[in-house]
């Protein structure tokens, strides 16, 4: 369990984080999510005790980070700089920090082949490429069998097989209780991974929400039609980047025209239309409505919006 | 395989705390480097130097003769590692900030104060333990190349044992020294250039001043009090062998108080 109350950080006069409150809760997997610059870096130091916040406070499992006395046993952390000594080579980066907790020689052994890093584990970090990184990262971040996952930009340089494993792996964490707090600048990526949304700019808080309800109010873009013509419309419509789905009691989904394109055609050959509704957000785009540089009742608001056009809808 | 395999918690200790910066020093080319500089530098320098004597002795006019010191040429290397040592010393700590180590280190230990003292406390140690050797087998490899010339001085000669004993003690709290201007300026060139600049450059310039401020500030400037450890000469205006290396001390002890303060209360 994170909690933040109030947090506030100035770099300079500069506002990287404005008077953020949220909690993170244990067992499911709750994805941070903000554009490039929008404080998720800063809000994951200040929860590591890293940065130190001009105002609030945040604590772990009830305590500041910096008071628990096995910290790698409650929180596993991956920062999205590269937090590791060139130099080195990966396993004993690895066994260094260990060594701060005295964990077995074991538990490395262990997490180098866990991770898939067990032919490179004796090369200089610094050979590592991008993806190569993330995975030592997360092997740090194992480390001490933690009850808190802390992963900033975890997919960041993987490839889509690394990236298919990443959210297998923070699922099963979630499932066996632990909290994992992911942030990513990729909202395609937080549907993927995440049950839970905590989405900020500027900042600031622009949503704490499930997934399911953000997605239920901004899903792809479709042009939605109900007409008692269902079957006709559809081979009417159908093309090599047209997708039509749905056929029950004559209510379509139509992803590749525009609501225009669907009314035209459907009026062209005397198609008889009883509901024409454009589904007008893509989920990135319903995101960058969000974090735009509005400010958060704004934000919020055009969230409500969203899923009030559904209902409507 | 799982990724939590079952693991009895353990919590952070100091000892703890200095195996792990045991295994960092160990684990990094330039620690290598460095330390392989020193123990070379410090015997090798030694030998040249007094080879280079011994082989120009007779040629040598009286004056040079009666000025040489036999202690000087064996000790002579040390300049030489005390910048090796220094350079490491700020890399143990500026490279984990150049490289973003620091942030690793300071989520495993969040108070952070123990990996400073374990980094300190580990390689004053490694200095220690290398330079003692270095410092005597550089003494009696060069005393021995000197006895060609019967002007070689013994071990047991009044104060040779201090000096060349203190020479290693010199170097190890140098070390230290080095390590706590890392902490403080953390970064690499910052860090090195503040050391050279405190021990190498500062006692250069002095004699620009009035000569009655020259005599009073020169021994007291941290490499001038802290060298007189590895002299068996007391020459006007310096301070006493241990007096001296007692105020070099002194300024290592203030450099790493404001290390640490500055470790605590800084973002990192």
């Amino acid at each position: 369990m994170i909690e933040a109350h109030g947090l506030t950080k100035n770099y300079g006069k500069k506002r990287a984080v404005d008077d953020l409150s949220f909690a993170v809760r244990p067992g499911v997997v709750t994805g941070f999510l903000g554009p490039n610059g929008s404080g998720k870096s800063t809000t994951m130091r200040l929860i590591l005790g890293l940065d130190a916040p001009n105002a609030g406070d945040v604590t772990v499992n009830g305590k500041h980070f910096r008071e628990h006395p096995a910290p790698l046993h409650e929180v596993g952390a991956l920062l999205e700089a590269r937090s590791v000594h060139t130099g080195r080579s990966a396993y004993n980066h690895l066994l260094a920090l260990a060594q701060t907790h005295g964990i077995r020689r074991r538990r490395v052994d262990e997490l180098v082949e866990f991770v898939g890093l067990g032919e490179v584990a004796r090369k200089r970090v610094g050979q590592f490429s991008l993806g190569m990184g993330q995975r030592l990262g997360i092997a740090s971040a194992l480390l001490g069998d933690p009850g808190i996952l802390l992963l900033d930009e975890p997919a960041n340089g993987l490839d889509p097989e690394g990236i298919h494993w990443i959210r297998n792996l923070l699922r099963d964490l979630a499932q066996e209780g632990r909290t994992v707090f992911v942030s990513s600048h990729l909202m395609s990526e937080m549907a993927l991974m995440a049950d839970h949304l905590i989405v900020i700019g500027r900042g600031r808080l622009v949503a704490d929400t499930s997934v399911e309800a953000f997605v239920h109010g901004a899903s792809k873009k479709l042009v939605r039609v109900r007409t008692p013509q269902a079957t006709e419309l559809r081979e009417l419509l159908l093309g090599p980047e047209v997708t039509v789905t749905g056929g029950e009691r004559g209510l379509l989904e139509i992803a590749g025209l525009s609501a225009e394109q669907v009314g035209t055609t459907a009026a062209a050959h005397g198609v008889v239309l009883h509901e024409l509704t454009p589904i007008n957000a893509s989920l990135e785009e319903a995101f960058m409505e969000l974090t735009r540089d509005a400010v958060e009742f704004q934000a919020e608001t055009t969230l409500q919006e969203l899923e009030e056009e559904e209902v409507v809808a | 395989m799982s990724a939590s395999t079952v693991h009895a918690v353990t919590r952070v200790t100091q000892r703890r705390v200095f195996v792990s910066e045991w295994t960092k020093l160990r684990s990094v080319r330039s620690t290598r480097y460095a330390l392989l500089a020193a123990v070379v530098l410090t015997i090798a320098l030694a030998a040249i130097f007094s080879g280079v004597i011994v082989t120009h002795w007779l040629h040598m006019r009286p004056q040079e003769k009666a000025g040489f010191n036999p202690l000087e040429a064996s000790l002579v290397g040390l300049n030489f590692a005390q910048l090796a040592l220094g350079v490491l010393g700020v890399l143990v700590i500026s490279a984990e900030y150049s490289t973003g180590m620091i942030r690793a280190s300071f989520s495993a230990v969040p108070k952070r104060l123990p990996v400073l003292w374990a980094k300190a406390g580990v390689f004053a140690t490694v200095t220690l333990v290398l330079m003692v050797p270095s410092a005597l087998v550089a003494f009696f490899v060069s005393q021995s190349i000197l006895s060609g010339q019967h002007i070689q001085i013994a071990f047991s000669h009044a104060g040779v044992a201090r000096a060349v004993i203190g020479a290693s003690l010199y170097l190890t709290v140098l070390s230290v020294f080095a390590l706590g201007l890392g902490a403080i300026v953390r970064n690499t060139a910052g860090g090195i250039a503040a050391l050279a600049g405190i021990l190498f450059v500062l006692p250069g310039i002095m004699h620009v001043l009035p000569q009655s401020w020259n005599d009073a500030i020169s021994p007291y400037l941290p490499s001038n009090a802290g060298q007189q450890i590895m002299s068996i000469v007391r020459e006007p205006n310096t301070l006493a062998p241990w007096t001296g290396f007692a105020v070099f001390c002194g300024y290592t002890v203030v450099v790493m108080a404001i290390a640490a303060v500055l470790l605590v209360r800084r973002d990192t």
